[in-house]
Order: structure tokens, then sequence, then C-alpha cells
């Protein structure tokens, strides 16, 4: 017979505590505390969110959390963004829409990253979830308009499409059109990928007009720039814009006209677009700038001088994304006017150039540093850098969560001492205690992964590229990083020993990736033996990995953790190492 | 290194056989051992397309650095919207204007019709009547009064033949035909 003790509160009562718990992390911890807890827990979680596709199967998580609201999936690996994964490889989402369309039809959200996307699924979630209300697609390709038009003609209560950096297949759109006239829920739309297209402007006019509830609107390249005024007029109301090309024949009545509609935007918070940027135009947004939070300048190809001119004019900028066009003295110029910001981004405005095209280099870096206080993640791609600089950067930031640097020709020593960035690197994780996200570059010997092991305690994410000397290397990532999830390298010659004796760490990971490194077919089928809760795939377009001796280095590898064994949909250049209990060692 | 010392990483090795048995087979294997040129051994590949620079044709310009697979990190829709705008700018021409000292009044010419030296200096000869003496690295123009010269980025007055052509044409930003003793300074030889 049961006593019930005083803990034992009704399962109704445990049921409204734990919807006040939304992390995934305290909702997993909630779930371990007893049978009950665990029971109560999955009959109530609303959202999942899977972080490798292939870590569990769609069954498994249907039939543990049967009343999800909201799912979120990642697919292919991260360095799939610079085309190191060939087309094929996965991350297939179809099969996860087929079993949720019969096992959850309340299903309102799903939200993917980096997943193939076909219009079979697109028309599949049309049809599935009557109640279906976001669809957020981040980099993920394989699809076209005319999916996207099924999503928009069936579901009534859709509030939010949003595709970040999809490739989508553009088949004459008019995806607007396919909104029906009595649809009016649209809260976020973001269009900013879909190609040339051109885009009915009084289908979004009207659709704009009658959604009143729009608080994001991020329109694609083919919007010209005397289309904005119209379409800001009728949603004064949005927090988040993106224009479409930024370029037009300088008309002072246009330029007027654009600048009373952005005047007109009271609450508007984040800019986005600006492609083809004629600086003429510019000023039109200085009505809003000063309480702009986020600010994506990174297609503007505009020059020092006007970058500066703007950024002046928003002082309470938290985000800022720019090409490199901003150059050091425009950082300065930021360092003293955007004492609030957060994040910043540089990108290349000239990647492949064999020369600076730009006055960008690690002042630019030192200069935000010093001059922003609140700054945490930063993205930041130059040509030079010095052991000095980050050193005076990580004292000067040691609440950085994500440091990313790419020095763009690999290898690249100290400019001052030609000697490597080791120490440079070993600052910023030594300061930064709190660092998440690192990326490295330059030249790193084994010592910089030394000072990593050591101090990047809450390290999450390490992506390593042309970089160390020998497998001990990576043996000071993979024992002494202890909160570390996810490890991509490239470039590096790291070969079997450190991997085989840190085999186990790998089970406490999401994924490793490693491409163009040392680590033998031998060694992989080993680690594939060895960790059956492990799928080691090669990735090889030369052909079979046993076609060439065992101790032939594989082009690519990668490792994950999972519940769901090896997969089905596997590529014939993808190859599973099994894992064989017949073979364990004593 | 003092880790090293410390660290013995073959006694935490997996490996199958019995303990103790010594890396025989990997040697075997080494012996077997095909090198397949697509190997991805980062070193290998840095010294081959260094020696295929080395083979190229000294005259023209030394061919871009062999782009390494997704380096620099960057999305492909970024590269993909800066390129449109480089091609935009292609389409456009590159004119720069050109001077010849004595001349009453300037030219201008678009870089991009131009494959390289050869062509710019025979459409500049043709345009002033003039004729450029031989070029060499260590002497310059040899041969005649006339020295082609440009005004570069920095503002500096560089001698017309030194750089890539590539780099040439990104970085000039006028011309000029530079004539008598002025031009002796230049490495002019006459």
């Amino acid at each position: 017979m049961h006593k019930k003790t005083a803990f034992s509160f009704p399962d109704e009562v445990l049921e409204h505590v734990f919807s006040f718990i939304q992390s995934d992390k305290d909702r997993n911890s909630v779930s371990m505390v007893c049978k009950s807890w665990y029971e109560i827990e999955r009959w109530c979680r609303r959202k999942v969110f899977v972080g490798n596709c292939y870590a569990v199967s769609p069954r498994m998580v249907i039939k543990r959390f049967p009343e999800i609201r909201s799912i979120e999936l990642k697919g292919k690996p991260h360095f799939a963004d610079f085309n190191l994964v060939p087309d094929g490889w996965g991350g297939y989402v179809f099969p996860w829409i087929v079993e949720m369309a019969g096992a959850v039809p309340w299903l309102e959200e799903i939200k993917l990253k980096r997943m193939v996307v076909t219009d079979e699924s697109l028309e599949l979630i049309a049809k599935s979830f009557k109640n279906f209300k976001a669809l957020v697609l981040s980099s993920c390709e394989g699809f076209s308009t005319d999916g996207l038009a099924a999503i928009a003609a069936s579901c009534k209560n859709l509030k939010e499409l949003d595709l970040r950096d999809c490739d989508v297949d553009d088949l004459s759109g008019h995806l607007l059109s396919h909104f029906p006239d009595t649809y009016t829920s649209l809260v976020s739309l973001n269009i900013s990928c879909l190609g040339s297209d051109e885009v009915s402007f009084s289908t979004l006019e009207r659709l704009v007009c009658r959604c009143t509830n729009l608080r994001t609107l991020r329109l694609n390249r083919a919007v010209p720039l005397d289309k904005i005024a119209n379409i800001l007029r009728r949603a004064p109301q949005l927090v988040d814009f993106g224009t479409g090309t930024y370029a037009a024949d300088l008309r002072p009545d246009s330029y007027s006209d654009l600048a009373g509609a952005f005047s007109s935007c009271k609450e508007l918070r984040s800019l986005s677009g600006f492609w083809d940027v004629v600086p003429d135009y510019l000023p039109a947004i200085y009505p809003v700038c000063s309480k702009l939070t986020s600010l994506n300048l990174s297609y503007a190809t505009i020059q020092s001088p006007e970058l500066i001119k703007l950024v002046s004019h928003c002082p309470n900028l938290q985000r800022l994304l720019v090409l490199d066009y901003i150059e050091d003295s425009g950082l300065e110029v930021l360092a003293s006017s955007c004492k609030n910001l957060q994040e910043l981004r540089v990108f290349p405005s000239d990647p492949f150039g064999v020369e600076p095209n730009v006055s960008l280099t690690e002042q630019g870096l030192v200069a935000v540093s010093s001059g922003c206080p609140k700054l945490q993640s930063v993205l930041y791609f130059c040509r030079r850098m010095s052991n000095e600089a980050l050193v005076t950067v990580a004292k000067n930031c040691p609440n950085f969560t994500r440091f990313r640097l790419c020095i763009i020709e690999p290898r690249t020593a100290d400019y001052q001492t030609l000697e490597p960035l080791d120490v440079g690197f070993g600052a910023i994780v030594q300061y930064c205690k709190d660092l998440q996200r690192l990326s490295l570059s330059g030249l790193l010997t084994d010592r910089v992964f030394e000072y990593i092991g050591t101090y990047a305690k809450k390290l999450e994410m390490l992506s390593v590229a042309f970089a160390g000397d020998s497998d001990l290397g990576l043996h000071h990532v993979l024992s002494g990083c202890e909160s570390l999830r996810k490890l991509e390298i490239r470039d590096c010659p790291f070969g079997d020993k450190a991997l085989l004796a840190n085999a186990a760490k790998l089970e406490t990971m999401r994924s490793l990736w490693m491409s163009s490194c040392a680590v033998s077919f031998r060694a992989c089928k080993l680690l594939g033996q060895k960790m059956p809760r492990l799928n080691v795939e090669v990735i090889d377009e030369r052909g079979p990995p046993d076609s060439r001796p065992e101790s032939c280095p594989v082009d690519k590898l990668y490792i994950y953790r999972t519940v769901a064994g090896s997969r089905f949909d596997m590529p014939p250049f993808v190859w599973t190492m099994e894992d064989d209990p017949s073979l364990q060692l004593s | 290194m003092a880790f090293e010392k410390d660290f013995n990483l073959d006694v935490t090795e997996l490996r199958l056989g019995l303990p103790g048995t010594s890396e025989e087979s990997e040697k075997q294997a080494s012996t077997t051992l095909r090198i397949s040129n697509k190997r991805a051994m980062p070193d290998m590949n840095e010294d081959s397309s260094v020696a295929a620079d080395k083979k190229c044709d000294q005259e023209t310009a030394p061919p871009t650095k062999a782009q390494v697979v997704g380096w620099p990190p960057i999305r492909s829709y970024r590269k993909n919207s800066l390129q449109t705008k480089k091609t935009e700018a292609e389409t456009c021409g590159m004119y720069v204007k050109v001077s010849m000292d004595g001349a009453p009044y300037l030219r201008k010419i678009d870089l991009k019709m131009y494959k390289g030296y050869p062509e710019l200096l025979k459409a500049l000869e043709e345009m002033f009547k003039f004729k450029v003496g031989k070029y060499s690295e260590r002497e310059g123009y040899n041969g005649s009064e006339f020295v082609p010269t440009y005004e570069d980025k920095d503002g500096d007055l560089m001698l017309v033949g030194d750089v890539p052509w590539e780099m040439f044409i990104n970085s000039c930003k006028r011309l000029r035909i530079m004539k008598g003793s002025e031009a002796r300074g230049l490495g002019c030889v006459v």
C-alpha cells in the first residue's frame, strides 16, 4: 500500500508548477527527480529541442512527449555552411513530419536549421496541423516557393513565416498572393532570402494593411526603394524591418517621402537589408536611429565615412553587423558612440583578395573592446593580428561569451613578433571565464590547446582550422574542456591517438567533426566498434574507405552520440562504422 | 615539453590484439600505402600548389592563390551578394584618366578592356602617338624618353609593369605618361 507523503501533490498541481519551467535543461532535470515526476513532466512538455536530428528518432520523441506543440530540429554539421558537407549528406525533415502528422495534430511550431525540407514536407505540414502558427527555416534547402504557397494558403492561424538564409527554388513566387484575403494573423514575415523574384507590391501592401499585428517584416532584394515608404506607412507598428534594394535615382520627393515614412515608425528597433545602398538615401533612416538596437549593414557596400555618420546616430545600438569597409577608424567611432554594444560582426568585403582592400586591422577590435563594456559576442574577419592585441581585448572584455576571430590567411603569425598566436588566444580563455563559443585562426601550436584545455571550462563549441602540431593538441581539448558539446576541426595534424584515448568523452558531446586531418580508417572502425552509442560516420568522396589501406586517413569524419542507432538515409559517400559487441576488449 | 613526458598515450590507446603486440600491422600497411593525389594532408596540398606556381610563366601575373574549399568561412549567400556587386562594377568598366606630359588635354581609358600590359601599352602608344622603351624589372623602360607611370591607391607615383596585372588594375587610379628628364628618375635609361 502506498503511503502518501507530504511531498505528494496532486498531478495537476505539479503540472501547473512545471508549466513555469520553460528551459529544456531544467525540464530535463525535473524529469529525472523520480518516476512520477518523469511521467507528469513528459505529458506536459510543450517544446522539444533536438540538437541533432539523428541523435534520436521521431517516434521516440513523440512517444515520450505526446503533447508537444513546438519542435526544433538541427540537421547538418555547422561546416556545411562552408560547403564542407557534400550535397545529399542527409538531414531530411520529411520522416519527422510524417510521424508528427499522425501523432501530434495540434503541433503549432516547427523550427529547423540546416535541414533538407521538400515541398512535399511543406505540403504535409500545411495539411496536417490545423492550428499551425510558426515556421522558422534557418539555412535550409530543398524546397520551392510552391511549398511555401501551400503553407500560406492553408494555415489560417499562421503567425510566423521566417526564412533565414535558405536556399529556395524561386518558381515565379507570387507567394504572398496565396495568403487568403481573410487572413490577418501575420506577426512575422521574413522573405529576405528569396531571390530576385518579382514581388507583387499591391499584394504586399494589402497583406501588410490587413495584418495589423505585423511586427517583423524583412523583404527581399527585389523590392525597390520607392515601394518601402508605402509599406512603412501601412505598418507604423513595425519593430523589425528589412529593406530590399536600397538604391534609386535620387529625387527630392521620394527622399522626403521615405524619411517621412521612417519617422512614422515609432516602434522600430531593428533594421536590415540595405542591398546596393545609395549613400544619399541613408539619412532617411536617421529619424529612427536613436532608438535602434539592432542594425545589419552586412550587405551595404558603403564606405567608412557614411558608416561613421550612420553609426554616430545610433547610441542605443546593441547589435551591429557590418562589412570591413567600416575600417579601424569607423570602429573607433563605434566604440565612442555605442556604449550599449553587445554584439559585433565584421565581415570581409573582399575575402579572396590577396592584398587588403581596406584599413581594418586588430586596432579596430581593440578599440571596440576598450570602448564597449557590454560587448559579449564578436565575429571578426581581418588580415592581421597580434598577441598584444588579443591580450588587451581579453582584459577589456572578461564578459565575452562568444569570440570568433578569422584571420583570413591560414597560419598567419603575430605580425609584430612573428610568433604563434597561442598566448593571445590563451589570454582570451583565461580572462573570459564564461566563454561558450570560440573560433581560432592564425598560426597556432599545441600550446594554445593546452591553454584552452586548462582554462576554457565553460566552452561549449570550438572551431579549429589549420592549427596545432600533434595529437597532444586534440588531447588537451578533449580531456580539459568539461562543457564541450561541439567540436569542429579542419586541416589539423590530429590523428588516432587523442581520439581513441578520449573515446568516452565523445559520448558527453553532441558531435565531433574532423576533416582533412590524420585520422585513419582503422581508428574509425575501432571507435565505431567500441562505442555503440556513437555513430561514427566516414564521409569520403574518393570511394569506399576499405579500398585503401587501413592506415590511410579518412577525408571527413563526423561522430555524434545517438540513441537511435545508425541512420538509414546515408548517401553512397558516407559509411558508418558498425559497432560489434563480439569485439569487446577484455 | 613537460606535458609530453607525463603523458603516455600508448597505454590508453584502444587497439585490437593482445597487449604487447607492436605496430607490426601498421608497418606492413605503410609499405603498401598508395599515395593518392587527393589525399587531404594540408601540407602536401600546399607544396603542390606552390610547385604549380613556380611552373607558371614569369611574364604573366602569378596565378591567384589556390582557393581552399570553405575558407575563409563565409556563407555562400554572402559571397554571392558581394560578387554580384563586383560584376556590376565590371560591366560598368574601370575608367581612368590618362595624361601625357605636354599634351593639351587628357584622355580616359577603360582598363577592363585590356588583358595585360602589352595590350595596354600598345593602346597608349596609338592614342598618344609615342613609343615606350623595352621593359625590364631591373632598369624600367629602356630606349625611349617616354615612361608610363600611374598613381596608385596610396597616391604614390609608380612605374607601370612592376606588379601583376590584376593588382595593377585594382590599384591604378590614373595614368601618366612621363617624358624627358623627369622620366629618367623613374628608371628610364635613354
